[in-house]
């Protein structure tokens, strides 16, 4: 008959009883409620909002290079080819100089070095978008203008990559800027990933007489790879959907083209650049877009996320705003 | 013919020189920026850059004082909403968030924290300018918030988790109640990082010019009602360098110096914040 009772009796009980604990638990259940709240509106007022063009579109949005505010026809697959492209030329610059950085700093640097070289790279991404896009504009374009366009469309200019005339804005300067903005996530977040590999890894290797360059190819890198993947995802997450920086250098062209040296146009970028002239059907359209680079991007994010904490598990690595 | 263990031995000195070099490579463009920046920005700063508003397009002179006054007040009525909700969400988590609702907002946060600053910005404008019928900068405010609370729901989460077991139980211990425990130890002990996270958070958005092209807007006078449209640094930097003069654009080096500034003092301010006692960042 007792069993019960004593059995409760038996768990140890906090005294949790009482109002404060009940109101201050709801209070912060309130707070972290918002953020739940915040994806869903976001998510529910875009696809209202876009409502019009999706149903007037259907999927060929997708892929119609037409975009004709005048004719009222829009089809989104100049501005996703450019996000991709110049998201892509981020990524070459990018993840070999971020991950050469990370396992410096990680493997090889002198311990007085570690952190102040690391500060200064993570001091890359306090650089606020437009800033860089200012230098883009002022420093980069003229640059390449002068010294890096010529010789290269000397050598290369036969390939469609390189060919056309160049006036500044063009999809380079803007996988170049993209690239110099997302180096400070994939080398921060590889940084993390690599510390957190055990050191027993490091040490066997050298132990069986590997060289330090040889246990980091082939005992820190491999147990590391999904992490460093994660945080290559990341990067790539960031650079799909940076905007100030883009619209500023990237020429901002309706046009489907592959000659990097040539303006495009990013999602990102239309939606900045159109949304205050819009109205109507084109304003639907710019939602639409802005859905497209939502999903893109969730679905990057959350890969990324994955990825990491296959390596890091319960730690916040790389969701700290460094 | 060299051996092959001195070949081994070449071949990692040779890496390891391409992996200083990637470091090298990537901090290049860190000092290209802030020399261009001082080189090229200081020349236009001079008390008027400070006081008056910007002169009308074409004419020489002016300055940005209501674009820095706007991006204070912008910024800071944004963490004035946004700080209390995300340190009451990264509580939330590290204190209650063992289970599925707890696991929901954390991937919901991480995933907000990638999301574009340009679909904040269009999401801003549906929600607020779209019902008000016009352009303010509360909504600016908003769009910032909605950027900066998963920002700090994670930082305060984490910093909170650092705090040692040993302390929530001594307290429970000594028959101080859950809420107490937790508000008078745990956030207590954990305040230095969480007030860090804050300010890289704060500095992060201070410099955000995308969510604002559709709510704050931009705003040639002097304004301080959070009610109509208002000037930001970011907004007016991303004005003049794209215009036509060398004024504006002279005057856009300057703006963007000082919003650089801004945006360092915070950082530094954040580390100054944290000399964290549980861990060695």
């Amino acid at each position: 008959m007792a069993a019960p009772d004593e059995k409760r009796s038996q768990r140890p009980r906090f005294r949790s009883a009482g109002w404060g604990d009940a109101l201050f638990r709801s209070g912060l259940t309130a707070a972290a409620a918002v953020v739940p709240a915040l994806f869903l509106a976001i998510v529910g007022l875009l696809a209202v909002s876009a409502w019009p063009a999706m149903r007037q579109f259907g999927f060929r949005f997708l892929w119609s290079s037409t975009w004709d505010p005048v004719a009222g026809i829009y089809g989104a697959a100049p501005m996703i080819f450019g996000t991709l492209l110049s998201s892509l030329i981020a990524l070459i610059i990018a993840v070999p100089l971020a991950v050469g950085v990370a396992i410096y700093l990680t493997e090889f640097a002198p311990n007085w070095l570690r952190r102040p070289v690391g500060t200064l790279v993570e001091l890359l991404a306090a650089i606020p978008s437009v800033v860089y896009g200012l230098w883009g504009i002022f420093v980069l374009i003229p640059l390449l203008r002068s010294y890096v366009i010529p010789p290269l469309q000397a050598v290369l200019g036969w390939t469609p990559f390189f060919s056309g005339t160049f006036y500044g804005n063009s999809m380079l300067a803007g996988g170049i800027i993209l690239a110099i903005m997302i180096l400070p996530y994939i080398s921060s977040v590889s940084r993390e990933v690599l510390a957190a590999v055990p050191p027993s890894q490091r040490e066997a290797a050298l132990a069986l007489g590997a060289t330090r360059w040889e246990a980091v190819w082939s005992a820190v890198l491999p147990y590391a790879r999904s992490g460093i993947l994660g945080a290559i995802v990341l990067g790539l997450g960031r650079a799909l959907g940076e905007t100030m920086a883009v619209v500023m250098v990237i020429g901002n062209r309706h046009d489907l083209s592959v000659s990097l040296v040539e303006p495009g146009y990013t999602m990102a970028a239309i939606i900045a650049n159109e949304f205050n002239e819009a109205a109507g059907l084109q304003r639907a359209a710019l939602f639409e877009v802005g859905l497209v680079l939502f999903g893109v991007t969730v679905a990057v994010n959350a890969l990324a996320r994955l990825l990491v904490w296959r390596v890091a598990r319960d730690s916040a690595v790389g969701s700290r705003a460094i | 013919m060299i051996s092959r263990a001195a070949r081994r031995r070449l071949f990692s000195r040779f890496m390891t020189a391409l992996t200083v070099l990637a470091a090298v490579i990537a901090l290049a463009p860190l000092f290209a920026i802030f020399a261009d920046l001082v080189l090229r920005g200081a020349s236009s700063l001079n008390f008027d850059f400070f006081v008056q508003n910007p002169a009308a397009p074409g004419q020489t002179g002016g300055g940005v004082a209501n674009a820095i006054v706007g991006t204070l007040i912008v910024v800071g009525v944004a963490a004035a909403i946004g700080l209390p909700l995300g340190i009451g969400g990264g509580v939330y988590l590290a204190e209650y968030g063992g289970g599925t609702f707890g696991v929901v907002v954390r991937f919901l946060a991480d995933v907000l924290n990638g999301t574009p600053s340009v679909i904040v910005g269009i999401f801003a404008w549906t929600w607020i300018v779209r019902p008000m019928g016009h352009f303010s900068a509360l909504a600016g405010s908003l769009a910032l918030a909605v950027l900066i609370i998963p920002m700090v729901t994670r930082t305060t989460e984490e910093m909170v988790r650092l705090v040692p077991h040993s302390l929530r139980e001594a307290a429970l211990a000594l028959g101080f109640p859950r809420w107490r425990t937790t508000a008078k130890i745990m956030v207590r002990a954990a305040w230095p990082g969480i007030v860090t996270g804050g300010l890289v958070a704060v500095a992060r958005i201070a410099g955000e010019t995308a969510p604002l092209l559709f709510t704050a807007l931009g705003n040639l006078n002097f304004k301080t009602n959070v009610m109509q449209p208002m000037q930001t640094l970011s907004l007016q930097i991303y004005v003049f360098a794209t215009g036509p003069f060398e004024e504006w654009h002279r005057l856009a080096w300057g703006a963007a110096l000082v919003l650089m500034a801004i945006v360092l003092l915070m950082g530094i301010a954040a580390r100054l914040a944290t000399r964290t006692r549980f861990r060695d960042g």
